[in-house]
């Protein structure tokens, strides 16, 4: 490779920025009188799906609904494909867990753009616990690899068909699935801790004072469970 | 197979590449991660990435935690700009519980996340530069960062990680110095950028370690979830502050620089044309802040008692301030139900925030879309089959932040 005549040529081009404001501002006064509205793309679902989606909501105007678990790939793949919804851009995809929605506990939460209308919207949906399977959206979203693998890392959501679903912030080795509800955070006035560089018990003396309990000391040798909970 | 070869085992396949580690502690991964690359010779076949080794479990710790005490866990995101993180946590907070600002709060927060972004691209652009073998800009570059944290400091007291700023406003008004040291960085500034990029945009050997190395197409860096100047190198004119405005961008004039290949040397000149666009948004911004005459100049927080800590004078005379202070302390104040999805323009993409309130004290639930994390995951793609030495300059070039990667 010549570097000099390729990176002249390379320059120019990579210099010629473009003056976007007053596009983007003459494109978004053009995007009220256009019909990618949030009714609009409610209508083109129904029609497509019929009463398969449900719960259409707008919590602050972002258009949030849910579809069957069978049925997500067919979802986000007509939004994708559809020359007017063109929702193409995945922007975030996570987990939430409702422990009460029983049969329905699991959550997994789309959020797609459609950078041309610069329209948001929200997809959700629902598995149940025992049985978390939804089909994995890599094939159409590259971006959707670790996002996933995220996803079943913290809530054991298991997307069928994923390339590579292992854990990827968490070790290897962990046996659960730590984001659930189930496993609330330490409490942080407990005592029994070995933990003396924060002065709560431990070798270093502190905490041998006595309690009602006896020693902090003594309360660290006995079964940790039992004793707090 | 001659003599000269060491005998393998019987039955076994020889390997014709090499495994290298480059990490988790090295010291151009510029963070703590891994890389398993797979050499043949110079080149790379293969990569695998493995990260979380800071991961701190910050989603889970702000289910138990009042808004207030949350922003600090955003600061330790991206720390080279955690003012830019901390006011995504403000904006979010205030638009699920529907706080209005001030403009004035507005454009001061204007200044203060410019500022972060040209922070933000120096140390990378710069780290770029050292990565390539160029210390000078680097060390060069780092005392005028300097004067940003300085005023960081004048402003909330710390300079890394800054928790800076309140639900509805600031914590105190900027003062006069704090007015100062933009005023001195505005015109110091300016200078030192120019001699930067001096030292390394018709640099030859920058060019040609970087010209080339590690491009991404848009329509891929598009399906790869990039956002932010890695996006914008690759020629998408996709910016959260002209596509989504927030805390009254729509009121400033600036451009969106765009590269053509997405690679690193692109990323680089369209960090640097970002530096130029947020200095003049400070400056506008800092000219807007002083036509505030009078009672307006004193205006830096919304009216929002419920979620704005009182003033100290206040808490010890009246008894509706200690009230307040009490429940904000204390967390005791129920959120409005809802879902909100919020984003800014962070220094590396769109940084966003899904919350999910129940109503409750502490979120239900809250997410961060961390854009080091989403485009990460190109790196195979754009390494394979480039030099090791390339794979060094395009991790520093995607401007990758431990801390952010691994929340």
């Amino acid at each position: 490779m010549k570097v000099t005549e390729y990176s002249e040529e390379k320059l120019r081009a990579s210099s010629q920025y473009k003056l976007l404001v007053s596009q983007l501002k003459a494109r978004g006064s053009e995007l009220n009188t256009m019909s990618l509205t949030n009714d609009y793309i409610k209508q083109k679902l129904t029609e497509k799906f019929g009463d398969q989606v449900t719960g259409f909501e707008e919590p602050y105007g972002m258009l949030t609904f849910e579809a069957p678990k069978e049925m997500n790939l067919k979802v986000l793949n007509f939004l994708n494909d559809d020359p007017e919804l063109k929702f193409r851009f995945l922007t975030d995809l996570c987990g939430v867990h409702y422990p009460d929605n029983k049969g329905r506990e699991l959550a997994t939460v789309y959020h797609l753009h459609n950078l041309e209308d610069n329209v948001r919207i929200r997809f959700k949906v629902f598995t149940d616990i025992n049985k978390p399977d939804d089909y994995t959206a890599t094939g159409l979203f590259s971006a959707a690899n670790w996002m996933e693998r995220e996803t079943y890392d913290f809530y054991g959501i298991n997307f069928v068909g994923h390339p590579n679903l292992k854990r990827i912030l968490n070790v290897d080795e962990m046996d659960y699935f730590p984001m659930r509800k189930e496993y609330p955070l330490e409490d942080q006035s407990r005592i029994d801790k070995d933990d003396e560089m924060f002065g709560r018990g431990g070798s270093l003396g502190f905490g041998t004072e006595k309690t009602d309990h006896g020693t902090l000391i003594e309360s660290d040798k006995k079964n940790v469970g039992e004793e707090i909970v | 197979m001659s003599e000269t070869h060491i005998r393998l085992p019987e039955g076994s396949i020889e390997k014709t590449t090499t495994t290298l580690n480059l990490g988790p502690t090295h010291p151009a991964t510029h963070g703590v991660m891994q890389n398993i690359l797979e050499l043949d010779g110079e080149r790379i076949v293969s990569t695998e990435q493995t990260i979380g080794y800071i991961h701190r479990a910050f989603e889970k710790i702000a289910e138990r935690r009042p808004l207030y005490q949350i922003t600090p866990l955003t600061d330790r995101l991206n720390y080279c700009s955690s003012p830019l993180n901390n006011m995504g946590w403000h904006l979010t907070c205030e638009k699920l519980l529907g706080v209005k600002t001030p403009k004035r709060v507005d454009y001061l927060r204007i200044i203060i996340m410019e500022l972060a972004r040209i922070s933000d691209h120096l140390i990378c652009n710069s780290i770029v530069g050292v990565d390539s073998g160029a210390y000078t800009g680097f060390l060069y570059v780092m005392q005028y960062r300097e004067l940003i944290y300085e005023i960081y400091e004048e402003i909330c007291g710390s300079r890394l990680t800054t928790n800076i700023g309140r639900i509805g406003g600031f914590e105190r008004n900027f003062n006069d110095i704090a007015f100062q040291k933009i005023e001195k960085f505005l015109k110091e500034y300016p200078g030192v950028q120019r001699e930067f990029e001096n030292l390394f945009t018709r640099n030859r050997i920058f060019m040609e370690r970087t010209i080339g190395a590690g491009p991404i197409s848009a329509e891929r860096a598009l399906n790869y979830g990039f956002t932010g100047p890695n996006l914008r190198a690759a020629g998408v004119d996709y910016d959260v502050r002209t596509q989504n405005p927030y805390s009254s961008y729509e009121d400033f004039d600036f451009k969106v620089p765009v590269g053509t290949t997405g690679d690193c040397y692109d990323r680089f000149l369209v960090r640097n044309e970002e530096i130029w666009q947020s200095l003049s948004l400070v400056e506008q911004a800092y000219k807007k802040v002083k036509e505030f005459k009078g009672a307006d100049a004193e205006v830096y927080h919304a009216d929002v008692p419920e979620y704005y800590l009182p003033d100290k004078k206040d808490v010890y005379t009246k008894m509706e301030a200690l009230i307040w202070h009490f429940k904000i302390i204390m967390g005791e104040i129920d959120m409005p139900v809802g879902e909100v999805y919020n984003s800014v323009e962070g220094a590396n993409g769109e940084v966003g925030f899904y919350f999910v309130s129940d109503g409750g004290r502490t979120p239900y639930r809250l997410h961060f879309r961390r854009p080091c994390f989403i485009y990460y995951q190109a790196y195979e793609e754009l390494t394979k089959g480039a030099m090791l030495s390339d794979a060094i300059i395009v991790m520093s070039s995607l401007n990758l932040i431990a801390g952010e990667m691994d929340a």
